[in-house]
């Protein structure tokens, strides 16, 4: 059997999938939710009911705010309580629909059956229309409305829809479990994208760490008997869940400095997304929950739970035990790019994948001490970039060498960080340029923009 | 729990770190210094002791009383030089002599830049080439190794000098190199400074290194490469004035120079590309100085001025970035 990877750089940390057991598992309705209007990427959504409405499950309660914007759904049946700002997991405020849970009522139209519905809509449109409709973002990590990523501007065109069932990231087992369980769902979404996109073919790639699902999909895949889609097995590499790098490591294609994958034919769409589409376009289901693991060495009871959207942390860490004592760090997501949690108060969104709890030794940064030279971060780099290089460039606040040496391309993976022998904090630093080159891009179009928009003006009053 | 860590992420970190990879680098010696001791006894182990002992001392007390800077031993950099800088010199160099090539190593060669990661030169082979031009005397006296618990030592010189001496007094290679067996130059037989006579255990080292990924091989193999084939077309063209690929590859400080000083992190290039023409640039600069320079052994020099240019290296040979032209 050939594996598949991806060309440049990459790193190889322990897998530490302990929780890859458990079962999926619904966690208990928390008494309150707390729904965030800003849980993709985009404008913030509109709140569209007022405080004291009734809300059903699945009721549509803020509107998208833009091209790029989601609909947002209540997770919960219940009383409107506030809608206010509220602090997410790093602290900062944005508005939050509060909700008091009474019962489990769903809302009409919606089919919470468990039958299987395999007929896959004959219009393209019908389907990305429902996947809008349901809220549908990708929950890989990046939340981008799905149906603006179905939707390529003009003149470009699909090739390849590819399933990333990669789960790269150590601890994280979200996918895997779905896969294992859901794998018949997820094929139909496979389908439903594949068919969103034109009927090109589908590749659903799973890092081999993961037999049992790659058996699973390839036995659901023949049952259900869709042509055109197949399963391709990765070797278990850092960061190969990684957007470009997957659609290198599958088509052999290198998506350009700043372009979209479409630019190659690719479009990628991760396991809990297919996940989702199949909801939203066969059961009529938005959004309203996701899976989340949560995990840890130190934490007792390892779970991958199915969490309703706006579950205050706090509820669902209680309802596994609480907090250890020995647990240091929690993150939302993976440790390699997910973020520490400041605050457990704040709510899940859509895009929460993972609570990890991490020891101080597992997680606390050695001091700095100064580089060696050794290149390991080059060597790690999935974008072929010099980490060492861009690190002192940042600090030295250069942003045009950051530019020419290409630190807007960076993934912001942390491979660099996480092989430097020496400590160095070269992603934080690289960051801080990234953040700077692409304020400057931004900035140039700009008056590019506005430039090109004057002399046309000028143009036009002198006709 | 009492307060919760915030950081960036990554959140967690690979197990390397300067020490540990350090530390496998003198584990990778081990073989070699043993073998050395084994072969030349107890004044080797001086050497050896005085040499350690005063690279880390010299740069303890550096760090500490000139640069006023929390101390960098504990990254045991020091202690590879010393063991590096006592393996290039003859195990009868007097300890005084060991003593100025460490000052010069890593108070000169090391510090004086900047310490770990900012010199341009490798420090053991700047202090091993300032004794051989400072003390010619002591550094080219060479001794047959008579072991542990051996009897006097035979003076005698080292393969490379004798060839060197023979053609000049107008013998040929041929005749030269009949007085040795290669045997004895893979199995650590024959006069010379402790690096160079220990073959198998310092490729047994190297071996260690790339499986351990502390290194990667194609420096190395470009060094091989290059005098194999360098000499293959000298020695092709007039076999009794140049000595052939295989004397080349087992003799003078190849082997130790081409595993453990042209592959030190801070002064070899970062990319593959790079690494190659550094090695082929040591190994054509070796056999140019052994074939028509003064010195009988060239590898000392070879590196040293490969180390030169290897920022140039690091800025022409580069990663091609992903995604871009």
């Amino acid at each position: 059997m050939s594996k598949h990877t991806f060309a440049i750089g990459g790193v190889h940390p322990h897998d530490n999938k302990i929780s890859r057991e458990c079962a999926l598992e619904q966690l208990p309705l928390a008494p309150t939710v707390y729904i965030s209007v800003a849980q993709h990427i985009g404008a913030p959504s509109v709140p569209c009911v007022a405080v004291g409405d009734k809300v059903k499950v699945g009721q549509v309660i803020a509107q998208p705010g833009g091209f790029v914007g989601a609909f947002i759904h209540s997770s919960v049946s219940g009383t409107v309580k506030s809608i206010a700002p509220r602090a997410d997991l790093a602290g900062r405020a944005s508005t939050h629909i509060e909700i008091a849970v009474e019962g489990d009522e769903w809302a009409e139209g919606i089919d919470t059956s468990d039958t299987l519905v395999t007929t896959i809509p004959e219009d393209p449109k019908a389907i990305i229309e429902k996947i809008r409709l349901g809220g549908v973002v990708g929950l890989g990590g990046a939340t981008f409305p799905t149906h603006v990523k179905l939707s390529p501007p003009p003149g470009s065109k699909c090739e390849r829809v590819i399933i990333n069932g990669c789960e790269c990231e150590p601890y994280l087992t979200s996918d895997f479990r779905t896969l294992l369980e859901k794998g018949e769902q997820v094929v139909v979404g496979a389908a439903l994208l594949k068919k969103a996109m034109g009927d090109v073919p589908c590749t659903i790639a799973i890092e081999e760490n993961k037999p049992e699902a790659i058996a699973h999909i390839r036995e659901v895949i023949a049952k259900l008997g869709y042509e055109g889609i197949d399963v391709m097995v990765m070797k278990m590499m850092y960061p190969q869940g990684g957007e470009k790098q997957l659609i290198d490591a599958v088509m052999h294609r290198q998506v350009g400095s700043g372009a979209l994958p479409i630019s190659v034919g690719a479009v990628v769409q991760n396991v809990a997304t297919a996940l989702a589409v199949y909801d939203a376009v066969q059961k009529g289901k938005p959004i309203v929950d996701n899976s989340v693991t949560v995990t840890g060495e130190c934490f007792p009871k390892q779970a991958n739970l199915v969490v309703r959207v706006g579950t205050p942390l706090q509820y669902i860490i209680d309802y596994l035990g609480g907090v250890p004592e020995s647990a240091a760090k929690i993150i939302s997501g993976g440790p390699m790019m997910g973020r520490a949690v400041a605050n457990l108060q704040a709510a899940t969104v859509k895009g929460t994948g993972a609570l990890l709890f991490l020891t101080e030794k597992q997680t606390r940064r050695a001091p700095e001490t100064g580089c060696i030279r050794c290149g390991k971060c080059a060597d790690a780099c999935p974008m072929g970039l010099e980490p060492f290089l861009l690190n002192k460039l940042s600090k030295a606040a250069d942003w045009d060498a950051c530019e020419a040496n290409a630190a807007q391309d960076c993934i912001e993976c942390g491979c660099c960080l996480y092989s430097c022998p020496a400590h160095i904090p070269l992603l934080d630093n690289i960051r801080v340029g990234k953040g700077s080159v692409l304020s400057a891009i931004r900035a140039r179009a700009a008056a590019a923009k506005a430039a090109a928009e004057a002399a046309k003006a000028a143009e036009a009053a002198k006709n | 729990m009492s307060k919760l860590l915030v950081s960036p992420s990554p959140h967690i970190h690979s197990k390397d770190s300067t020490r540990s990879l350090m530390l496998d680098v003198v584990i990778a010696l081990i073989p070699a210094v043993i073998c050395s001791v084994v072969f030349y006894g107890w004044q080797e182990l001086l050497v050896l002791g005085v040499s350690v002992a005063s690279c880390v001392l010299l740069e303890w007390a550096i760090t500490k009383y000139m640069l006023k800077q929390p101390s960098t031993i504990a990254d045991l950099s020091a202690v590879i030089t010393g063991i590096l800088l006592a393996l290039n010199v003859p195990y009868t160099t007097p300890w005084w002599v060991v003593f100025i090539g460490a000052v010069v190593a890593i108070g000169v060669a090391k510090m004086t830049f900047g310490g770990i990661g900012q010199n341009i030169w490798n420090p053991a082979l700047v202090g091993r080439v300032f004794l051989l031009v400072s003390f010619p005397t002591y550094m080219t006296t060479w001794s047959k190794p008579q072991g542990l618990f051996g009897l006097d030592a035979v003076s005698g010189p080292t393969p490379l000098g004798a060839i060197q001496e023979g053609l000049m007094q107008g013998s040929t290679v041929q005749e030269l190199t009949s007085a040795y067996d290669y045997k004895d130059l893979l199995f650590a037989n024959l006069g010379g400074s402790a690096g160079e006579v220990c073959a198998l255990t310092l490729l047994a080292g190297f071996v260690y290194l790339c499986c351990r990924k502390v290194i990667k091989p194609w420096i190395t193999l470009s060094i091989f490469a290059t005098v194999a084939l360098t000499s293959l077309i000298f020695w092709g063209i007039d076999p009794s004035r140049f000595t052939d690929p295989l004397f080349n590859l087992l003799t003078g400080g190849l082997i130790l120079g081409a595993c453990f000083m042209a592959t030190d992190y801070v002064t070899s290039p970062m990319s593959l590309w790079g690494g190659v023409v550094f090695g082929v640039g040591i190994g054509f600069l070796t056999m140019m100085i052994r074939y028509f320079g003064s010195y009988p052994e060239g590898v000392s020099f070879a590196i040293l001025i490969m180390n030169s240019v290897v920022p140039l290296l690091n800025m022409w040979f580069k990663q091609k970035k992903f995604g871009r032209k």
